[in-house]
């Protein structure tokens, strides 16, 4: 039994305790980690739902060409806001709800280590969230510099940037925080037996990213610090007239920023690498590969930073070394995606809808990939620097891929959150239409970035106005394919067809051992894993 | 597509090139619907497109590969077809040549790569230099061998972008005065901003580079084809970066040169208007200032020179005798023997200033001559 004490004397139901607060102080004050995960994944969808309401600004204007529904200056606060919006407030905070309920059932761990620290970095996040969307009501309007927030453009803003500069400070302490606990829980609380390679490779993932993000996250703090300093302070970081240099914030900004995009992809390739082997009913191909692929991924992200910078005109050594180490990056994403394919082959394929995102990402990842290559070649990416061709790619990294696997990863543990079996023909659909829709929306960008659309613009010269419509017209149909996600969710949790513990016939880790759904308090005796 | 007068025979160059960017050449309307580059006009350009399709079509080789196999393993390995599960796993030679493999088409590709950029890179030996500045919102282009630069702003009017008039065919890629260079130069362009970053991007050349406030960036082009070529400025500028197009005109080497020499006559005659009639008071301040510049080296700020090399103004015979000799002397220079001597002509300064400095040489010092020479009697007096 449990050796965990507990007070008696409250009634308690058959696998909680009924003695935490109910209402609105139990999500305030939960030290839970399935409550805080539910807490991150909520929070995480409403940001998407506004970010998702910024893109829908920004494509109804280039529905056309001229200025129909904004003003340039809100058009850039859009596409700033919806960037800081997607990376900070949606799939960061979607990873890490997914790591505070994952992690601890597929390590057999009874909850995280540092609980208290867990509710306080999850409900760090409501108020930065505040301050971005706040900052467009103040005078002078949001950040309208992008999300990357160069200087000096930066400098000139209004106090919107300072609003968005201490939301990204809290943010940034929030994701600290997450992975000091992430990390802890990994490496000191997994079941007895479990070896860190007999580990899950999804906690695996989320161990390199919590090494990512205690690493990144102060060099970003320390960059929009700097930028605080040179608009309020007199100092000249990024001021050529005071002696600074308004490169060297892009430098430290991708010394971070690249890094990132490994943040928020490796928790990705952690929920495909669950799908897809319980899909195929068969175990991972290679699953030390996957780990020092991921490995070598995550090392590789911090010598690639400049490839952001190829037209700021850096030495042509310098251009050449960064390339090179741009293009060894597709040698372990390749790895990657061969031993996804390898695990499908020869497997006992079955098609539901986590199966279909994990597929759908891993041909719509790879496309992503093969753009990043081509942008990866320095002169043709001088070409697609600043382009639209540069919006598609990543776009096909981020949203077909991380928020591809983020739906295939709440499909294929809906069950054990909510004990209901998902409706599955619904979700096919939402799949369907969310795979149709994305790439009208993205495919049609690549066209324009090669035809010499620059990105961030609110109005573009008329050839470019065909594939605009097509992409807009894509945009509004991808917006509101969401809608039926959130409907799909909300009648799983109000009920469906009971699930079992198990509900996937391939499914081989620890969270299918306990019961959907998952009680309140889970593994208060570890298991032991042979 | 950034429209060109020379798409058709760009497109037929691309074709000779064996690409399928002849597919998304310009026909002689719109391109509309377009999918790939614009026609390069530039080396550079040309072999940008070169390498792009050669990374891409071995991208589309993997990708067949990949996705062959994925959706080959999707049809007959279902369980719904009855497929039975093979639960191998681990295989450390396919694992070795599948990280191998990439990894030498990758070298595959570094090679032309590395080539391409040093080339791009080369900005040695320009035929001529022109500085780009980038302003919020518009281009500055300075000729600096030629002394002289012009802005180059947006002229579609605001009422066809808040679409109270129909768009003209170069809606937002049009400006008052465009870059203009001569074809077949290797151009150096010395790029900077003067507020926040800019990046100055013409995509038919093959040339995007960010133009960064307090530091001077360089690359180069040369182009091919006689025409005009557009782009815009691609890096986020503030509220106007949509509406800070690049413009440049490349004109025969020919017209080039007309070009220059009527940049420069219009410079001199928007500097000062030939018939405005001064007196002597303006005329002198301004001559002082034209003295000072050019005259004091020889002659001295006190007009006493440095006889015997460098005669004495101050009382001269010259500089107090008749108007057309004086004039005649500082037009032309002394000629001695059928040989120039150090007194040179200075022609290269325009009317008004040497209206000016031969007012001031006439009445400053111990010269009280009260001639007002006119900058029109200095026109009439350049034959």
């Amino acid at each position: 039994m449990s050796s965990v004490p507990h007070d008696h004397a409250v009634p308690h139901d058959d696998h909680g305790y009924a003695h935490h607060p109910s209402g609105l102080m139990r999500w305030i004050t939960t030290t839970n980690h399935k409550d805080i995960g539910t807490l991150y994944l909520w929070f995480s969808f409403t940001m998407f739902i506004v970010g998702g309401m910024m893109a829908m600004t920004i494509r109804a204007e280039l529905f056309k060409p001229g200025l129909q529904i904004v003003h340039p200056e809100f058009f850039n606060s859009m596409t700033t806001l919806h960037g800081l919006i997607m990376v900070f407030g949606a799939l960061m905070p979607g990873a890490v709800g997914f790591a505070n309920w994952m992690i601890p059932l597929q390590i057999g761990a009874p909850d995280m280590a540092f609980a208290r620290m867990n509710n306080w970095s999850f409900w760090l996040l409501p108020p930065a969230g505040f301050l971005l969307i706040l900052s467009l009501f103040v005078p002078g309007g949001a950040a309208a510099a992008g999300w990357t927030l160069y200087p000096p453009l930066t400098v000139q803003a209004g106090m919107g940037m300072d609003l968005t500069i201490f939301a990204i400070h809290i943010m940034g302490a929030s994701s600290i925080m997450g992975s000091i606990n992430i990390i802890t829980t990994i490496l000191n609380l997994r079941a007895p037996g479990m070896t860190l390679m007999k580990m899950p490779l999804f906690c695996w993932a989320w161990l390199i990213t919590a090494y990512l993000l205690i690493a990144v996250m102060p060099v970003l703090a320390g960059a929009v610090t700097m930028l605080l300093t040179d608009r309020h302070f007199g100092t000249s970081f990024f001021n050529a007239a005071g002696g600074g240099d308004p490169v060297l914030f892009q430098h430290v900004f991708w010394f971070f920023g690249h890094p990132e995009v490994y943040i928020i992809i490796l928790p990705a390739f952690g929920i495909i690498s669950e799908i897809i082997p319980t899909f195929s009913r068969k175990p991972l191909f290679g699953y030390a590969s996957m780990v020092y692929a991921l490995s070598a991924i995550a090392i590789l992200s911090f010598i690639v930073w400049a490839h952001h910078m190829f037209t700021t005109g850096l030495p042509t050594a310098g251009i050449l070394f960064y390339m090179y180490a741009t293009m060894l990056i597709a040698v372990p994403t390749g790895v990657k995606v061969f031993n996804w394919l390898a695990t499908m082959w020869k497997g006992s394929i079955t098609l539901e809808a986590p199966m279909l995102f994990a597929i759908g990402f891993l041909f719509l990842f790879t496309l992503g990939g093969f753009t990043g290559l081509v942008c990866s070649i320095q002169p043709i990416d001088v070409q697609l620097q600043d382009s639209y061709y540069v919006v598609a790619h990543f776009h096909y990294v981020m949203v077909a891929g991380t928020l591809f696997a983020f739906f295939g990863g709440a499909y294929y543990w809906l069950p054990k959150w909510t004990g209901h079996m998902y409706d599955e023909k619904l979700a096919q659909i939402h799949f369907w239409i969310s795979f149709v829709f994305f790439n009208i929306t993205f495919f049609p960008m690549h066209f324009l970035g090669l035809a010499g659309m620059p990105r961030r613009v609110p109005d573009y010269a008329q050839q470019f106005a065909d594939w605009n419509m097509v992409a807009s017209i894509g945009a509004f149909g991808f917006g509101l394919s969401n809608f039926l996600f959130l409907y799909v969710v909300i009648k799983c949790i109000r009920g469906g067809p009971k699930a079992p513990a198990k509900p996937w016939e391939g499914g081989s880790t620890l969270e299918w051992t306990v019961p959907s759904p998952a009680p309140y308090h889970t593994f208060e005796t570890p298991p032991v894993v042979r | 597509m950034i429209r060109t007068s020379t798409g058709h025979k760009n497109a037929r160059r691309l074709r000779t090139l064996g690409t399928v960017a002849a597919a998304a050449a310009p026909g002689a309307a719109f391109a509309d619907w377009q999918i790939f580059h614009p026609p390069p006009v530039t080396p550079v350009g040309a072999d940008i497109i070169v390498l792009h399709l050669f990374i891409f079509w071995i991208c589309v080789a993997i990708f067949f590969g990949v996705f062959g196999v994925m959706f080959y393993s999707l049809w007959r390995h279902r369980k719904s077809v009855g497929h039975q599960a093979v639960q191998f796993h681990e295989n450390t030679m396919v694992e070795i040549v599948w990280t191998v493999v990439p990894f030498l088409i990758l070298l595959f590709m570094a090679f032309p790569a590395t080539r391409t950029i040093l080339t791009m890179h080369d900005t040695s030996s320009p035929d001529m230099t022109i500085k780009v500045t980038g302003y919020q919102w518009k281009w500055n282009y300075d000729y600096l061998q030629e002394g002289f630069g012009y802005y180059s702003n947006l002229t579609t009017p605001i009422a066809q972008i808040e679409n109270r008039e129909p768009k003209g065919p170069n809606y937002l890629l049009e400006v008052d005065n465009p870059l203009v260079v001569p074809i077949d130069t290797k151009i150096r362009v010395l790029i900077t901003a003067g507020d926040v970053i800019h990046a100055w991007w013409v995509p038919a050349f093959g040339v995007k580079q960010d133009a960064i406030p307090g530091f001077v960036r360089d690359t180069w082009f040369k182009a091919e084809k006689v025409g005009i070529y557009r782009g815009q400025c691609a890096e986020l500028c503030g509220k106007e970066h949509g509406f800070m197009p690049v413009v440049v005109e490349v004109k025969s080497k020919d017209d080039y040169v007309k070009w220059v020499a009527e940049q420069k006559q219009k410079l001199a005659a928007a500097a000062d208007d030939p018939n405005k009639q001064w007196d002597l008071k303006d005329l002198v301040a301004r001559g002082e200032k034209v003295y000072a510049a050019n005259c004091t080296a020889c002659h001295q700020a006190n007009g006493k020179g440095v006889p015997p090399a460098f005669p004495p103004l101050d009382g001269s015979k010259v500089a107090t005798g008749p108007k057309a000799a004086h004039i005649d002397t500082v037009l032309n220079g002394v000629v001695r023997d059928g040989k120039p001597t150090a007194m040179v002509g200075w022609k290269q300064l325009s009317d008004t200033d040497l209206a000016g400095v031969v007012t001031y040489e006439r009445n400053a010092w111990g010269n009280h001559t009260g001639d007002v020479i006119q900058p029109s009697e200095i026109k009439a007096a350049r034959k």
